[in-house]
């Protein structure tokens, strides 16, 4: 419940930026940096004088569009290949492991910056990098969970009765692994959002003058002993966003499993 | 032999070569046998004896590194080497099986109805509601209580008694030909015990199926089947009629078995006979019989080669070379 809630509220903010910000993000009145919180400025404002309440609320979309995407990369790719892993075993689970260590050893920093001098640095290229940099651990966590389910004797009754492997992995399997995909989810949701606030610290993620929560933590580093609240706001913010995800994804996962649905 | 008397299902120098962690092992050697229609075939043996192994290559469910050597017919088609996908579509439908393990054998995440209408959706195209049809009265007439009310329900929220015949009601959704049931009660209370093995005896009369019941249960088989193997070491070492086997037991595995088995009503301070020594690993069988070493009839031709089948009885077999000795020892064949 609470999880739904500060998830909602995330979104809310989001879409609350798309038309209405109590000012400007993007306008930059150097006069007023670093003024304390006032009634015309609810949480200050940054060392280029734009209103924090109205950075948060577009550096939000953001945070949103980067988690939502990567992550769904990581998961469709992930889970697919993970599920065939599983299923298949022999030289095709050799294969996909294989492929997924490798993906493994290049940090996401690292398949970033190749990306950047591909096509340019900019959302687009945070996104995939942090997408792919999903995949494996994602991958991972799929091909044990699912391969423990493999080994259990539905599963040998379920082919008792005539199901092949593709319907036994969409049926049996996956429901049962769900839970954990779920959990990891958001879990990776929330490397995810501090990855983003890594990528554009370096320059390769989201590019000035476009706010995120990450670039305005990352811009609050070097003011920390002048204006530690600078920091705090945006670091508030993700925190409050992963959590909110953390408990949201529990929250599912005792709503999606039978047996602790019927305990309440 | 005639189109009426010709076996559905043929199992001829059945052999599963397994890779272990101890490097190959043959599972399973020269097991052969028949079964014709509405017949029951038990299986007896311990713990590692090959009569799982059996049971799932008949359903071709090995792991993918068992190797299968033999025969296995079902109405003369063979079954060894059969394509994964044409499996499928005997499996559940015309060859199904009843686990040990009730506890663990329904996916915990699919309600009971869903389960047990899935094969009948696969196999016999009908619709939903007449799927669901059909899975209630196949769960009342296996004796849920409330079967339309309890369609719904998930596996945690029944008894082991109860999801063992959620299980026997899957298995039999499409009516197979054959139904192999591997220790069904043995995860069970004794007081369920017979209820079960009672319900699968009248559903195997009633639907004419031909049944394979593995048990190491003596007493099981001795009540529900008309003719046996004994199982020691991946090879069968006695096979009769239940009645032949039981009256005259000619192998001394089988009697060493017999012998082992609690009794009720036995003179208190009386120990329970054991077979001593333990089952081979299946990894290092030796060459010869699988029982020689822990046989106190042995003697070294035992040793050197497989013992070959020789009959004592009308369709009676026994692969032992002892058998004439082993028949004159004190009268363990008369049933307790």
């Amino acid at each position: 419940m609470v999880g739904a809630l500060l998830c909602l509220l995330v979104l809310g903010a989001a879409l609350l930026s798309l038309v209405w910000t109590p000012w400007s993000a993007y306008e930059i009145d150097v006069a007023a940096k670093l003024r304390p919180p006032s009634a015309a400025h609810w949480l200050g404002t940054d060392v280029l004088g734009r209103d924090i309440v109205s950075l948060l609320l577009v550096g939000a979309r953001a945070t949103i569009l980067v988690g939502i995407i990567a992550v769904g990369i990581g998961l469709t790719c992930g889970v697919c290949l993970g599920l065939i892993a599983a299923a298949q075993r022999g030289w095709t689970e050799e294969l996909i492991m294989r492929f997924s260590d490798f993906t493994f050893a290049f940090p996401a920093v690292l398949s970033a910056i190749m990306l950047a001098a591909v096509i340019g640095p900019g959302m687009v290229t945070s996104i995939t990098a942090i997408g792919i940099f999903q995949i494996p651990v994602l991958v991972r966590v799929t091909r044990g969970s699912a391969g423990a389910i493999w080994a259990r004797e539905f599963i040998l009754a379920a082919r008792a009765a005539g199901k092949g492997r593709v319907r036994i992995t969409i049926e049996h399997v996956l429901p049962n692994i769900l839970s954990i995909l779920i959990v990891q989810a958001t879990i990776q949701f929330a490397l995810a959002i501090l990855a983003e606030a890594a990528l554009s610290y370096l320059g390769l993620g989201t590019q000035p003058p476009q706010p995120s929560w990450g670039r305005m933590l990352n811009d609050a580093q070097t003011l920390l002993f002048q204006s530690p609240s600078l920091a705090v706001y945006p670091g508030a913010a993700i925190a409050l966003a992963v959590l909110g995800l953390n408990l949201l994804g529990d929250g599912l996962r005792d709503l999606l499993d039978p047996r602790l649905a019927r305990q309440r | 032999m005639t189109a009426g008397d010709q076996a559905l299902l043929d199992v001829s120098n059945l052999g599963i070569r397994l890779d272990t962690s101890r490097g190959p092992a043959q599972a399973v050697r020269e097991v052969s046998f028949a079964l014709r229609r509405g017949e029951t075939l038990g299986i007896v043996g311990e713990s590692g004896c090959g009569k799982s192994i059996t049971a799932l290559a008949l359903l071709g469910l090995l792991p993918d590194s068992a190797v299968v050597s033999g025969n296995i017919r079902l109405d003369g088609r063979e079954l060894v080497g059969l394509a994964e996908a044409d499996y499928c579509t005997l499996r559940g439908n015309r060859i199904s099986m009843i686990f040990q393990e009730p506890m663990t054998a329904l996916n915990p995440m699919h309600t009971i109805g869903h389960q047990v209408a899935e094969p009948l959706l696969r196999h016999t195209g009908c619709s939903a509601t007449e799927a669901k049809r059909q899975a209630i009265a196949l769960l009342d007439r296996v004796g849920l209580p409330d079967p339309a009310r309890r369609y719904d329900a998930y596996p945690h929220q029944f008894s082991g008694g109860q999801r063992q015949r959620i299980t026997i009601a899957m298995a039999l959704a499409c009516k197979p030909d054959v139904l192999i049931a591997d220790e069904p009660t043995t995860a069970l209370d004794v007081t369920i015990q017979r209820q079960i093995l009672d319900l699968i005896a009248d559903l195997v009369a009633e639907q004419g199926m031909a049944m394979i019941l593995i048990s190491h249960d003596l007493g099981v088989i001795a009540e529900n089947v008309q003719r046996m193997i004994v199982m020691y070491g991946g090879t069968v070492v006695e096979s009769g009629t239940t009645d032949a086997v039981f009256s005259r037991m000619g192998h001394p595995y089988t009697q060493g078995l017999f012998r082992a088995r609690p009794r009720l009503g036995a003179r208190k301070g009386t120990r329970l006979a054991t077979i001593a020594g333990t089952v081979p690993e299946l990894a290092d069988l030796p060459a010869g019989c699988p029982f020689a070493d822990r046989c106190n009839l042995v003697v070294d031709a035992c040793r050197t080669a497989l013992p070959p089948v020789a009959e004592i009885g009308a369709g009676h077999a026994v692969r032992c070379i002892r058998t004439d000795v082993a028949l004159t020892r004190d009268p363990v064949g008369v049933i307790a």
